[in-house]
């Protein structure tokens, strides 16, 4: 998130999609109420009617798949109606700046497509420098290059008439829509946006984001009390784990994973973004401080200069390797690796084309599963259509301590890292998580000591000191992530100090000064709240700086006045020239001043509505998922993303617009469950609550299928089948796409063959093998299904009565 | 006395409860309030944070003098929940107290039918015995176009957004330093 939960209460109109807040976030919500509680428009737009919906302004629908074309018909409507923050447009943004000539776009393709490589050469999406290398712009807006201009002409197409086809989102609705959120153009309004992974599981995943940051931008509301673009994330720390880079792709802080052509610490530092303009602040220029105050963090006392820190121990992918989760589970399924880990993880439910991952766990010879309960992972070898007696794989179960029996911090969506005291002892042998880990590599440190084996220098110099009285010392591994002055020993401040020269240490410079001198940060509980917009800067720590809102100097005019006098963010003291209120971002004077620009993880400085990095083209363009109930893209002619990597063979198999996949069906979440159910189906109060899998259609498809409500039936995929109890509702409706009648259903994914007993299955059984061009991220919000009625009664309703 | 947020629910809960009972033309109060005080009555308090979703509740712990965990409830002071939470951080106490918690060492030998109980010891220096083997016969030094990469083919690590910072960072540093590159977790589903 660039803003945070308790922000939502300074939001005028509050927009939610690919998400459903009330059911899966459910105490946020009071923030919501907050603001409408003050005469907010709270919207939801999703495919089906949720608790969500219940308590909006306006609920519309969608097809699963179309938010793109949902979007792109709303920056359409804010330009054609000239309701956009035009200064927000032009200083904040790069509306202004000439993109290369070479670049166009035709019939959804960007130019530079190669086929039959399915990717793009950027070289022709780049923005034109001048002599110095400061981008050229247009502050008029109207050379035919500029960016302004691209987008207003990329985005015509995105007609109501052509969006309602593709969404089946009748245009009335979509106006209603377009106009209530494109209220808050205005300086004194802000609008908010909340998504989950509505918009991330998708293969256009990243350019469902992007589009609704292009509205923002064009709306002005990044960087302000009220606005931002939030992903309300699905588990407590996965803002944390993410931080902390347990990702093939970065290392902690979001610094890329050493490759091979980059053999040492010079050739690494050569990739630093870098820019020109003096009036970009351009952080990223510090990058390489913190990389050695990371690697300081790994190999302590051996990372020296003469040694590249020990830049030459980190084990290095190749160029353009890609080892995210899909490609991950394809290698081990091919039988590439020996030995796994799932620690803290329930893949065999959790993943998509889980059938597949179940099969790949079959392949290893080993597989440490670390747990707080028995899973679908664990036990994968006596699971369904298992034969223990011909399977290798050797398991280790652990029992781990839960959350509530250990100490340490955990990181939310709003960037809150909030500490957690140990209430309880954990039961039996089970063990924290850190203390596990700590006492393994000891041992596998021992023997390499003993039988130096391949490459042990990496493994013999990693600094391993967490130890307090002989056990082992949280604390003591957040004060290394907090990291230190090395001259002095005291712990740094905050990342500001850090050096490049191997006199400092930082295990992850964003969270450099949350555990300092001065104490604990994470674990403070003040409620002190100065600007009184619920900043509550003394309550927990928030990386980068405590600083509250990412970009809030976005929030202020050229000479630092708050350009929203109602909700002022931050403010600058001309006399003693400084900021007061959030903590900036960052410390340089206004903009008016000789200042620089607020967006300053961009290396231009602005936010990009243009963004010539991504893999799929600098603007998003609406394609329909891998598998769709459509022939044709009505947008264009290439009807999936054509840079998508498409797996075949194997188990891998898809069917789009197949009459035995006739249904739109998409995967979904309730309160009472988490997640794979890993943890909450063992728990009798919630599983008494949503005992089973269930599969919700509509009146019109039920009577289509002769379905009643609690019948059973078969939902199946080109890759699997699962049973559910059929709950026909209202909530569904079948859509009108392009003039024919298009059914969507959709399961919970809560469910596994282990416990309960009849609970049903995985609904990931179902999903396929694809990921979004830019993330991998799983397309397991739209694919195609057949729902069939299967003979079978009601098992608890029949129980029930049995025993009355 | 200083009435803070709490004491304050504490009274107007038990006026509430007064008159609800009231209504039903006999007192329950002073049973109310004998149950309540009974469940935990001399029991320890401590603050975590809920381990389900992403906005970060805050939670009050009860536990015992034993140390065992008497009640779970959401914590009145936190800003964002102020008190509430949903139906499964109210069940918070159901995951201290459940006899279905994993509590032993498993082992599942090649080819068994059955986990079998092991020490900590034992599965450890198994597992490292495991790790350097599946290392030291997948270590890359360089790759197929002689660039060095040091790295470790044959092992692959998912987890966990479930865990600490702490843990996580140092989890991290572990694999990295094994060689891994397959190291993924539930951000990228």
């Amino acid at each position: 998130m660039t803003n945070h939960y308790n922000d939502f209460k300074n939001s005028d109109v509050i927009l939610n999609m690919g998400g459903n807040v009330a059911e899966n976030h459910p105490v946020s919500f009071k923030w919501i109420q907050a603001a409408k509680d003050k005469g907010a428009i709270f919207i939801h737009v999703d495919p089906r009617f949720t608790r969500t919906s219940t308590k909006a302004d306006i609920f519309v629908r969608l097809r699963s798949g179309t938010d793109i074309a949902f979007l792109g018909g709303m920056i359409k409507y804010l330009i054609d109606s000239n309701i956009y923050d035009e200064f927000y447009v032009k200083n904040y943004t790069n509306a202004s700046f000439i993109v290369n000539p070479r670049y166009s776009f035709d019939d959804g393709l960007f130019s530079g497509y190669d086929p039959t490589k399915r990717a793009y050469d950027k070289s022709t999406w780049a923005l034109e420098k001048d002599e110095q290398g400061i981008p050229r712009r247009d502050m008029t807006l109207q050379d035919p290059r500029c960016v302004f201009q691209l987008l207003k002409k990329h985005y015509s197409r995105y007609t109501l008439q052509k969006v309602s086809e593709i969404t089946g989102t009748p245009t009335t609705d979509l106006e209603k829509v377009y106009k209530a959120y494109g209220s808050t153009y205005t300086p004194d309004k802000a609008g908010t946006v909340l998504y989950a992974m509505g918009w991330t599981q998708h293969t256009v995943g990243v350019q469902n984001i992007r589009t609704m940051a292009i509205i923002q931008d064009l709306l002005g509301n990044m960087g302000i009390a009220g606005g931002g673009v939030n992903a309300l994330r699905g588990e407590s720390n996965v803002q944390g784990s993410t931080d902390a880079a347990l990702l093939f792709h970065i290392i902690p802080g979001y610094m890329p994973t050493p490759r091979a052509p980059w053999a040492t610490l010079e050739d690494y530092n050569k990739t630093t973004p870098s820019s020109k303009d003096p009036r970009s602040v351009n952080w990223w220029k510090n990058r390489p401080k913190y990389l050695v105050s990371y690697l300081k963090t790994m190999y302590g006392g051996k990372s020296t200069k003469e040694n590249d820190f020990g830049y030459g121990w980190m084990p290095k992918l190749d160029a353009g390797q890609d080892a995210s989760w899909l490609n991950l589970f394809d290698e081990m399924f091919k039988g590439t690796f020996t030995g796994f880990f799932a620690w803290g993880m329930n893949p065999a439910c959790s993943s998509a084309h889980a059938g597949k991952v179940r099969q790949a766990l079959t392949k290893l010879d080993w597989m440490v599963n670390v747990n707080v309960f028995d899973s679908e992972t664990g036990s994968f070898w006596k699971g369904p259509g298992m034969d223990p007696k011909k399977i290798k794989t050797e398991v280790f179960q652990l029992p781990c301590a839960a959350f509530l029996e250990k100490e340490g911090s955990i990181s939310n969506s709003g960037r809150w890292m909030q500490w957690r005291y140990k209430c309880a002892n954990p039961p039996g042998a089970a063990l924290p998580d850190g203390d596990i880990m700590f006492e393994l590599f000891k041992k596998v440190r021992a023997l390499y000591e003993k039988d130096k084996g391949a490459f042990p220098e990496p493994i013999l110099s990693l600094k391993w000191d967490y130890e307090t009285s002989g056990h082992f010392d949280i604390h003591k591994v957040a004060k290394e992530i907090n990291g230190y002055d090395l001259t002095t020993g005291k712990l740094m401040v905050n990342f500001v100090g850090l050096k490049d020269d191997g006199t400092t240490s930082c295990g992850n410079w964003l969270y450099s000064g949350s555990y300092t001198e001065a104490g604990n940060m994470a674990a403070r509980r003040k409620k002190t709240d100065p600007t009184g917009l619920g900043l509550y800067p003394e309550w927990s720590w928030c990386w980068p700086l405590n600083r509250r809102i990412i970009y809030n100097r976005a929030s202020v005019d050229l000479d630092g006045n708050p350009r929203n006098p109602k909700r002022p963010l931050i403010k600058w003291d001309a006399v003693e020239k400084k900021w007061i209120g959030d903590v900036p971002d960052n410390a340089v004077p206004p903009m008016g001043t000789n200042g620089a620009y607020p967006f300053i993880m961009k290396p231009d400085g602005v936010a990009s509505l243009f963004g010539p990095g991504l893999n799929d083209g600098p603007f998003p363009e609406h394609y329909e998922p891998l598998e769709c109930p459509i022939e044709k893209n009505l947008m264009s002619n290439q009807r999936i993303n054509p840079v998508i990597k498409v797996f075949e063979g194997g188990l891998d198999t898809f069917a789009t617009c197949d009459p035995k996949y006739p249904f739109v069906c998409t995967t979904y979440r309730v309160t009472e469950h988490w997640q794979t159910g890993v943890l909450t189906r063992w728990l009798p109060w919630l599983i008494e609550a949503e005992p089973q899998m269930f599969c919700e259609m509509s009146l019109e498809l039920a009577k289509l299928r002769e379905i009643k409500n609690g019948d059973w039936v078969r939902v199946e995929s080109p890759r699997g089948k699962v049973e559910a109890v059929a709950i026909v509702t209202s909530r569904w409706k079948p859509f009108n796409i392009a003039g024919q009648t298009i059914h969507q259903v959709g399961l919970p994914w809560h469910y596994g063959w282990l416990h309960p007993k009849d609970g049903g299955e995985s609904v990931n059984l179902l999903t396929p093998t694809i990921g979004d061009p830019n993330t991998m991220i799983p397309e397991s919000k739209a694919f195609m299904v057949n729902v069939r009625k299967v003979a079978r009664q009601p098992a608890p309703t029949k129980k029930i009565e049995k025993k009355g | 006395m200083k009435i803070t947020r709490r004491t304050f629910l504490k009274v107007s809960g038990a006026t509430a409860a007064g008159t609800v009972m009231g209504g039903l033309g006999f007192d329950l109060t002073p049973v109310e309030s004998y149950a309540q005080e009974l469940r935990i009555k001399g029991a320890k308090e401590t603050t975590t944070v809920c381990c389900y979703c992403s906005v970060g509740c805050g939670i009050i712990v009860h536990t015992d003098s034993a140390g065992k965990v008497i009640n779970a409830e959401g914590d009145p002071d936190h800003p964002i929940s102020e008190g509430s939470l949903c139906a499964k951080g109210a069940s918070s106490y159901q995951i201290a107290v459940n006899p279905n918690r994993l509590q032993k060492v498993l082992y599942r030998a090649p080819y068994s039918n059955a986990w079998k109980e092991v020490k900590w010891e034992w599965a450890l220096e198994k597992i490292a015995a495991n790790i350097k083997k599946s290392r030291d016969a997948s270590f890359m030094e360089k790759n197929a176009a002689g660039q060095v990469v040091n790295r470790t083919n044959g092992i692959a690590s998912v987890g966990s957004a479930a865990m600490d910072n702490e843990e996580c960072w140092l989890y991290s540093k572990m694999l990295r330093a094994l060689g891994l590159i397959y190291v993924e977790h539930q951000a990228r589903i």
